[in-house]
């Protein structure tokens, strides 16, 4: 009655091949075809041109251009932030921790309607962009405070020997770090900064809250518009195809991050 | 407080005077005197722990002593007025683990320090880094990285780096100890034409065939203290002190 390891191994993958295929099957026969075709997958809208035209030129470029801006400008107050964390002030660390606290802990929902709704009002503030502008600036505050403590880890990474071999030279602290240390930290960060600008991406979707001019909105606001009107106004068919652009973005962007990853695994 | 025992000692290349430190709790330097003069080829050796890598550091302050005085040509290093990054130009440093800069090419390894501190143009800085490259045999290899040499080759370029900057004086914290054996050779062959030249050098080394050839002074510590100096000849073939004894008896 015992079982040699083997055929034991092949039953157990047996048994779980045979559950999958029948909950595909079952799945298949219980799924009503006809509703999920009209709701999810109107042709008027997935047949070119059907709604690629708003998604593709307004609703893509947009989230692409607020992602950029919201990536730049929360990479370059990361790095103001991730020095003053390792700075030799203790006053210096301590605000860059309370901001980075801060905002780690806060949705970055609220932020975005706080500057974009709040901040606005209380101080009579028009910034760049309105409020598009006001929610890509909450954007870069609460996208800076993660890019800070993995930028922070980068710069840690590179051994202390590197900073040694520099200051015998007779190189200053400020010079070591900008021509020994932060390049060897960004090589090491950039898997996980890539990762970070695919969390922005999808982040952006957030500013729909904010309500955008027609030639501004990012494409989760234009799939939402399409709800209600176009050529698959009442059916769910622009979320689909949101969702499919979405992915096109962003799976190329995880795989990179994975073969990054893997490269540099190789190479240590 | 003593000055009297050594008048000549503003002249001499470093000068280290009752110096002490402490990690935490634990007293590593308990105290040490020494001098390297110019032109002199100094080794030190001693057990694990003695203390060595922790001297060679204080000297160009890696490691901030907690009292006594170093001096380099006569310059305080501890004194906080003095321009360390100055002192240091001048101080050449070769690591135990080379410490080459990974993402650029040995070419610029070797040019940055020299445009950057020295302020040399681009042009000079590449010939006197290709000169240096020549001298420790590495020609024709300025466009390759780091990664791309053996232990040898990136001590080598290490040892080219620190010259390039037209150091006074060179320290060695074990050069060639995360070599290879059969690597050793071409290190230390680097090493004695430099001696050979009139570098001024102090030498951590666990390699007694170097310091007996070329070494001008051998210093043994143990403990954070030096037991015993003298000519590295006499000393490691009739020690004087118990320690000493006891730990050639293990190395040689
Ligand atoms: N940064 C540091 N923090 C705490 N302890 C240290 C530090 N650097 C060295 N030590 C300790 O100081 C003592 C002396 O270290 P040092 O590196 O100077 O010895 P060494 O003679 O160079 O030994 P080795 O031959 O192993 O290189 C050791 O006990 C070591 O553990
Ligand atoms: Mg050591």
């Amino acid at each position: 009655m015992a079982m040699k390891r083997t055929t034991k191994r092949r039953v157990v993958q047996g048994v779980l091949y045979a559950v999958l295929l029948g909950g595909a099957v079952a799945l298949a026969l219980a799924a009503d075809w006809p509703t999920i075709k009209a709701n999810f997958f109107k042709s008027e809208g997935f047949v070119p041109p059907g709604s690629w035209g708003d998604l593709i030129t307004i609703g893509v470029k947009n989230t692409l251009i607020y992602t950029a801006i919201a990536f730049a400008g929360g990479l370059a107050l990361a790095l103001v932030l991730a020095l003053m964390k390792l700075s030799p002030v203790a006053a210096y660390r301590w605000l860059a921790t309370a901001y980075i606290e801060f905002f780690r802990g806060l949705p970055a929902l609220l932020v975005m309607l706080f500057m974009a709704f709040g901040v606005t009002i209380a101080f009579q503030w028009t910034p760049p962009g309105g409020t598009t502008g006001a929610g890509i600036v909450a954007l870069i505050m609460v996208g800076s405070a993660y890019m800070a403590e993995t930028l922070r880890a980068g710069i840690q990474a590179v051994p202390k020997g590197q900073t040694e071999a520099a200051r015998s030279l007779g190189m200053s602290a400020g010079r070591t770090t900008l021509t020994v240390i932060l390049p060897q930290a960004f090589r090491i960060v950039i898997p996980p900064l890539t990762n970070e600008f695919v969390l922005l991406i999808k982040d952006t979707s957030l500013l729909f809250v904010i309500g955008f001019a027609a030639e501004q909105r990012e494409l989760t606001t234009i799939a939402r518009d399409f709800l209600a009107s176009g050529p698959t106004a009442g059916t769910s068919t622009s979320l689909v195809q949101a969702a499919i652009l979405y992915l096109v973005i962003t799976l190329p962007l995880t795989q990179l991050v994975s073969f990054l990853e893997k490269r540099q695994r190789r190479s240590r | 407080m003593t000055a009297t025992a050594r008048p000549d000692r503003s002249t001499a290349a470093i000068d280290v005077r009752d110096l002490h430190k402490s990690f935490g709790p634990i007293e590593v330097l308990k105290g040490i005197d020494f001098h390297v003069d110019h032109g002199e080829v100094v080794c030190v050796i001693g057990p694990s722990g003695s203390g060595k890598s922790t001297l060679l550091r204080c000297v160009n302050q890696l490691e901030q002593a907690d009292s006594g005085q170093i001096l380099v040509e006569g310059v305080d290093v501890c004194d906080p007025e003095t321009d360390l990054d100055a002192v240091r130009s001048r101080i050449g440093i070769v690591f135990q683990s080379f410490n080459l800069f990974p993402h650029m090419n040995v070419l610029r390894n070797l040019t940055v320090a020299q445009e950057k501190v020295k302020k040399r143009s681009k042009k000079e800085a590449i010939e006197i880094a290709r000169a240096n490259l020549e001298k420790v045999g590495l020609s024709g290899r300025e466009n390759v990285y780091p990664a791309h040499l053996s232990g040898g080759q990136q001590q080598r370029v290490a040892i080219a780096r620190a010259l390039s900057m037209d150091p006074d004086m060179m320290l060695f914290d074990e050069p060639t100890s995360a070599l290879d054996p059969e690597l050793v050779g071409d290190v230390l062959e680097v090493m004695k034409t430099l001696a050979s030249e009139g570098m001024t050098m102090m030498v951590v080394t666990h390699e007694m065939g170097f310091a007996r050839e070329v070494g001008d002074k051998l210093v043994f510590m143990d403990g954070g203290v030096i037991v015993e100096e003298g000519d590295p000849r006499v000393v490691l073939a009739d020690p004087q002190h118990e320690r000493t004894q006891a730990f050639l008896s293990k190395v040689l």
